[in-house]
């Protein structure tokens, strides 16, 4: 009985010492929830439905997509996402990468509607921006063409 | 580790534009070491916090398709010379750090 009780407590703490190990036990509690479901997703879609609640979005010309036509490095494509809507939110999703979503903004009262990153594309498409007003999405897209993919070697 | 971060606001008007570098690899754990050819694992920036005077102002959520060396730039309103922005990240593996700079 002993040993018994003695191996349930060795097994136990290696299975934690692993999920830490692999990175499993992510720093959550630090700051608020990361939507890993989102950034699991293998499509558009799902990835603004697990992260928005919907893929319900209206195409809107009040938002701007500022990349470049050509990005000849795909590791580094600059993209700034600029609107006039009272935006609570801005996503960036890179429409064919592997997990579409790259980053999610979340803005407070005193922001303005406007981010700029630098994301990684694995191929030619187009770059959406996903602007999160008055719970309604609004979309804008501005395609890329990548000459060298930023994903993987 | 404070170094990992530059940080530079500029007040313009109401308007304040932030501007910062994080230095960090950014890894998607897909990539594979070219010598031994096992995979790389993933060590990416998942969160990023910035704030005004204390008060949050955007809270970034980063997956691994955002840049080796991240750059983030956002805009708000309501800041002057000599407030105080800050930019705090968190990554996968747990480590974080933070930075702090005043508004010119």
């Amino acid at each position: 009985m002993q040993r018994r009780s003695f191996l349930k407590g060795t097994l136990a703490s290696s299975a934690l010492a692993v999920a830490a190990g692999a990175g499993l036990l992510n720093p959550r509690q630090v700051l608020a929830a990361w939507p890993e479901s989102a950034f699991t997703s293998k499509s558009t879609n799902d990835a603004m439905g697990s992260l928005f609640g919907t893929a319900d979005n209206t195409p809107s010309n009040k938002i701007k997509v500022k990349a470049p036509d050509i990005a000849e490095n795909g590791a580094v494509v600059p993209v700034s996402v600029t609107t006039p809507l009272s935006a609570t939110a801005i996503a960036i999703i890179a429409e064919t990468n592997g997990t579409p979503l790259a980053a999610n903004f979340e803005l407070a009262g005193s922001a303005k509607g406007f981010v700029s990153t630098r994301i990684k594309m694995r191929k030619t498409s187009d770059v959406i921006a996903v602007v999160k007003s008055g719970g309604k999405l609004y979309t804008a897209r501005k395609n890329v063409k990548v000459t060298i993919g930023g994903c993987g070697g | 580790m404070a170094t990992s971060i530059r940080i530079r606001a500029k007040a313009k008007g109401d308007e304040v534009t932030v501007k910062s570098l994080i230095t960090h690899p950014m890894e998607t754990g897909q990539r594979k070491d070219k010598k031994t050819g096992d995979k790389i694992p993933a060590h990416y920036i998942t969160e990023v916090k910035c704030e005004h005077n204390g008060k949050t102002v955007v809270t970034a959520q980063w997956g691994p398709a955002v840049s080796k060396n991240p750059y983030l730039s956002y805009k708000f309103a309501g800041g002057k010379a000599g407030d105080a922005v800050k930019l705090t990240w968190v990554d996968n593996k747990g480590k974080s750090d933070s930075a702090e700079a005043k508004i010119k």
